[in-house]
């Protein structure tokens, strides 16, 4: 009620905000959840009833806790309220187990959390230059940069309807991307040592942390030309960020280093197990690979240059099975993926070295890690567009060619979260959803930036609109037609190659204005 | 090309939120054998498709009136059996005769939804829109805001989403009436509002606003010129569109008689279940139902309405202005919800459209109104198990009234349209200046009783003697609150006029 008379009181728009999209949330509880429903619970009752020791042991369910430590603990620390809304979800042999009261508990606990992300968006408004400020309130780079975050369509749906707990680690990670561009550099050290043993899929975005901690925080100064100084360098800077890592992890990993636990607890957080791609490709360079090398091999069986009986059987998109072959390229092991990540990370972080350019080059810096590591990781998840959408949104409202780019990860990375929902009642929520968010940010972002040229150019605009037709193909005509049965897996199979052009062609042009951008120092002597 | 963009993000907003509130149960949903007003819609279209027309109002072999009959006019009924042929082309067996009666399934359910939001999204929306985008002398930030407001009254919502019922095929057929009278398209306003009559007999509370305000335009053209024109082509295009939706029911006088008898069944007694109108606000200290009988209940009914609308009526037809007929509309739909006979507590939702309409002018008053009328169905939505649902979309239409028109600083005399009234007092009593001020510690008291009342009938059993202990408490304060907004409603339409022409002479 406190918050309610602040949103009401002054007519702040930023809690209105806020409590709107609360309420959203709440309304969006009895929706269907995932798998990950289960796992979340199930994390719950390991980390309630077992000792430390047995956490990442205990396998009665097949979702055995692969999340780093700090996670855990958050689990322990909620178990401790969920025991009052229903202790039977703590009882690790309770499989599927999902009561109403559990269920409003844990929907609750993702909602409760989110105030993080929330107070991390209003820090983060707070580093946007409020130079374009138009006349209008609804024409603010905050007001829009906060709906952007706020109301964000893929953090909706895979946190409250899909079910994961993606809001506050996001706001983890913004908060400390606030702090870099505050100059708070250790605060944001310090938080993002915290965000990586909550969940160490942030490990991609960690070299632009490393590097431009090392070379804007630890050397003091530039010569003029902007190249590094390096006598400029100060240890005690390096000491001290050293220190608030190795004490992050040593309040994670210590207890699992007591127990000679390690390559256990390091055995579950990367199974390299798992193939290449997901069950549903996530829209990266591999699945375009993947297509390539099915209709290469569809080719060759039409012109009989292979032999069919050699053919494995499986199909890639039908989920049964992880590891898969390709038929006619080379197939890819783990380790190529980490090569290709790796080349594809390089010139980023070389840029930010010898191109710093303060937080924003940062920015740019993390997103690019966070989308070269989708497009080229092992067993990506859709969802993980998430870690490149939300930083971006930042950098969307700054320069009319970053909206533009924003524009086209956003829609074709949002787009591609639809498989994620796939049953009926929820489909005209993520419709609706999906175009209320897809339309806000095109005409807001187009009003700010209306003096410039446009944002997209006639191809980008036909692909974009090329979604519309998609979905429509892929959820109303393709179930009626014969081909459901027999090739079940195609409208996966469209939606992914065809939002993996899109990510890769945002992913190009991105890089292409980071390598192409002339360095802050001398923009500004010109 | 901005206000384009801004309204269809408002428009989907409300289409996902009543999307999210559906997502819950309905009225009646697993209780056999009756079930719910979901159930009758079914077992309506389980009718309109099966049986000749002839028989869709009459007791028989395959139609048991006492199982939900059909009780509302031919257009529902039409309605029903559209929404009957696309139930067959689905699955036949949601509408089969007899062995569908109480079919429940969870694709029954998103079918059953997505007739209500079609109808929504076809006929209310549209109107909704079209009525802010025509608001004159505001700019286009607070046209968009008064639409969000509009769309968000989580009354309609939870009643047509939640508890299900196409309340919003009538109230849009009504909204576009209201939008053509005010805006000089007399025949097709009337041709609308028509139809919303033929849809439900319920909105023959609007029915005398309508008449009194057209009477009062063909009154001010002039009766022996224009006037009676209009007169003559008004007359030809209600009875026209009446006979048009009555078509199969004017073959014999019998059938004409019958679906009357059931649109009005006088024999049901003076209100049901636990409304928050007068006569069962009364009746918790004097049981009329049972002292009174049946003729002077129905006499006794009529007669308090009657009385309570006509200064009002009368006012609109001399001076009929688009603004007072809004006011109007009001006030007298609320004057039969508290005094008419046999009102359900759904039929609050017939005050609440006009108010949504009058949402600009006294922005405090409505949010206040609308607020107390959907705590007014508080324990019909508990029933439904939509706490959840109400508290938020409560909630949420709260915060968007207060955020777009920042009600709690159009406290002021002016504000409230209670100026002329204060004038007039203070001329007997000069001290008359607390007006405003003990408006808003009403509003206050008001709103903390509801928030205790909710709380309390969630949270505690009601004593094992008075088991609807809370669901009357909850009718009596909503009562005295309504009374409070009659009164209201009446001072400032009664004065508007005054005031008008005071500026009049003036000029």
């Amino acid at each position: 009620m406190a918050a309610l008379g602040v949103a009401t009181g002054g007519g702040d728009w930023f809690s209105a905000l806020a409590l709107g999209v609360t309420l959203l949330k709440c309304l969006l509880i009895p929706t269907y959840h995932s798998t990950d429903f289960e796992v979340h619970r199930n994390w719950l009752a390991i980390t309630h009833s077992l000792p430390i020791s047995q956490w990442y042991y205990e396998a009665t369910s097949e979702w055995t806790l692969d999340y780093p430590p700090f996670f855990a603990w958050f689990e322990y620390a909620l178990s401790h309220v969920a025991k009052y809304f229903d202790q039977e979800m703590l009882n690790v042999r309770n499989l599927n187990y999902s009561s109403s009261r559990t269920l409003l508990f844990q929907r609750f606990s993702v909602i409760f959390t989110d105030t993080l992300f929330v107070y991390a968006v209003h820090e983060c408004c707070k580093c946007i230059d409020g130079k374009k400020a138009g006349r209008e309130l609804t024409e603010k780079p905050k007001f829009i940069l906060s709906v952007l975050l706020l109301w964000n369509f893929g953090l909706l749906i895979v946190d409250h309807i899909h079910f994961q707990y993606n809001g506050f680690l996001s706001g983890l990670m913004l908060l400390s991307i606030a702090r870099l561009f505050q100059k708070r550099h250790m605060e944001g050290a310090f938080l993002f040592a915290v965000l990586l043993h909550f969940k160490h899929i942030y490990l991609y975005v960690a070299p632009a942390y490393g590097v431009y901690l090392l070379r804007s925080y630890c050397f003091t100064a530039n010569k003029p030309d902007g190249s590094i100084r390096w006598n400029s360098f100060s240890f005690l800077r390096l000491i001290s960020l050293g220190l608030i890592v190795f004490l992050v992890s040593a309040l994670s990993l210590g207890p699992f280093l007591a127990l000679n636990q390690l390559p256990q607890v390091f055995s579950r957080l990367f199974p390299f197990k798992r193939g290449l791609c997901h069950a549903y490709w996530a829209p990266n360079f591999w699945a375009l690979y993947s297509a390539l090398d099915k209709v290469l091999s569809i080719i060759g069986l039409e012109l009989k240059f292979l032999d069919p009986s050699k053919i494995p059987k499986a199909s890639m998109t039908s989920g049964l099975v992880q590891q898969f072959q390709h038929t006619v390229l080379p197939s890819v092991t783990p380790l190529a993926t980490l090569i290709c990540t790796l080349i594809a990370i390089l010139p980023s972080i070389f840029c930010l070295w010898f191109k710093p350019q303060g937080p924003r080059g940062f920015l740019r810096c993390l997103i690019l890690c966070a989308l070269s590591s989708f497009m080229f990781g092992w067993h990506v998840h859709e969802k993980a567009i998430l870690l490149a959408v939300l930083p971006m949104s930042l950098l969307s409202v700054g320069k009319a060619g970053d909206a533009s780019i924003f524009l086209i990860l956003t829609t074709t990375g949002h787009y591609s979260l639809f498989p994620l929902l796939f049953t009926a009642p929820e489909l005209p929520i993520k419709i609706l959803l999906m175009l209320l968010f897809t339309i806000y940010s095109v005409s807001s972002l187009k009003t700010l930036f209306r003096k410039e040229k446009p944002l997209f150019n006639w191809m980008e605009t036909f692909y974009l609109l090329g979604l519309g037709p998609l979905e429509v193909f892929c959820e109303f005509v393709f179930p009626f037609t014969s081909w459901k049965l027999k090739y079940p897996f195609i409208p996966l199979l469209l939606t992914s190659v065809y939002c993996a052009v899109g990510i890769t062609y945002a992913w190009f042009k991105l890089y292409v204005s980071v390598l192409t951008d002339p360095p802050v120092g001398k923009t500004k002597k010109q | 090309m901005e206000k384009c963009y801004w309204m269809t993000a408002v428009v989907l907003l409300g289409l996902t939120v009543r999307w999210t509130v559906s997502l819950n149960s309905y009225s009646g949903a697993g209780k056999p054998p009756m079930f719910g007003d979901y159930e009758a819609q079914r077992h309506w279209q389980e009718i309109t498709i099966n049986l000749p027309i002839k028989q869709w109002y009459f007791n028989g072999s395959d139609n048991n009136l006492q199982y939900w009959g059909l009780d509302y006019p031919p257009l529902t009924a039409y309605h029903s059996l559209l929404c009957a042929y696309v139930a067959k082309f689905i699955n036949p067996d949601w509408i089969a005769l007899h062995t569908s009666r109480g079919y429940e399934s969870q694709a029954h359910k998103l079918f059953m939804r997505a007739t209500v939001l079609i109808a929504d999204l076809l006929i209310y929306i549209p109107a909704v829109v079209l009525y802010c985008c025509c608001l004159k002398e505001i700019s286009t930030k607070k046209k968009i805001a008064n639409a969000l407001c509009i769309l968000l009254y989580p009354g309609l919502i939870l009643i047509d989403y939640g508890h299900f019922q196409y309340n919003s095929v009538s109230l849009g057929f009504a909204l576009w009436g209201v939008l053509g009278v005010s805006y000089d398209w007399d025949l097709l306003g009337s041709l609308a509002f028509c139809l919303a009559i033929n849809y439900k007999q319920m909105e023959l509370y609007h029915s005398l606003p309508f008449f009194c305000f057209l009477l009062g335009k063909c009154f001010k053209k002039g009766l022996k010129g224009k006037g009676f024109v209009l007169l003559i082509k008004l007359a030809c295009t209600v009875v026209a569109s009446f006979i048009l939706c009555w078509l199969p029911f004017f073959t014999e006088r019998e059938q004409t008689l019958q679906v009357l008898r059931r649109l009005f069944p006088v024999d049901r007694g003076l209100f049901e279940d636990k409304v928050a109108n007068i006569w069962c606000t009364f009746s918790v200290f004097l049981k009329i139902r049972d002292i009174l009988p049946h003729h002077i209940q129905i006499m006794i009914s009529f007669c308090f309405t009657f009385l309570s609308l006509l200064p009002t009526c009368i006012k609109l037809t001399l001076h009929p202005s688009p603004k007072g007929f809004k006011f109007t509309l009001v006030s007298c739909a609320l004057s039969f919800f508290l005094f008419s006979f046999q009102v359900h507590e759904k039929s609050i939702l017939l005050v609440s459209l006009p108010v949504c309409l009058v949402l600009r002018e006294i922005p405090f008053m409505s949010t206040w109104f609308l607020l107390v009328s959907t705590f007014s169905m508080l324990p019909l939505l508990l029933k439904d198990e939509l706490l959840m649902p109400s508290v938020v979309t409560v909630v949420a239409f709260f915060i968007a009234c207060a955020t777009s028109f920042s009600i709690f600083e159009k406290t002021s005399e002016e504000e409230l349209q209670l100026k002329s009234f204060s004038i007039s007092v203070r001329k007997y009593f000069p001290c008359f200046t607390f007006l405003p001020r003990i408006i808003r510690h009403l509003f206050l008291i008001s709103v903390i009783t509801m928030v205790l009342l909710t709380l309390m009938t969630v949270t505690l059993d009601p004593p094992q003697k008075l088991p609807d202990l809370f669901s009357v408490l909850v009718c009596f304060v909503s009562c005295l609150n309504f009374l409070f907004f009659l009164v209201y409603f009446n001072i400032i339409i009664m004065w508007d006029s005054k005031n008008g022409r005071n500026q009049k002479k003036i000029n």
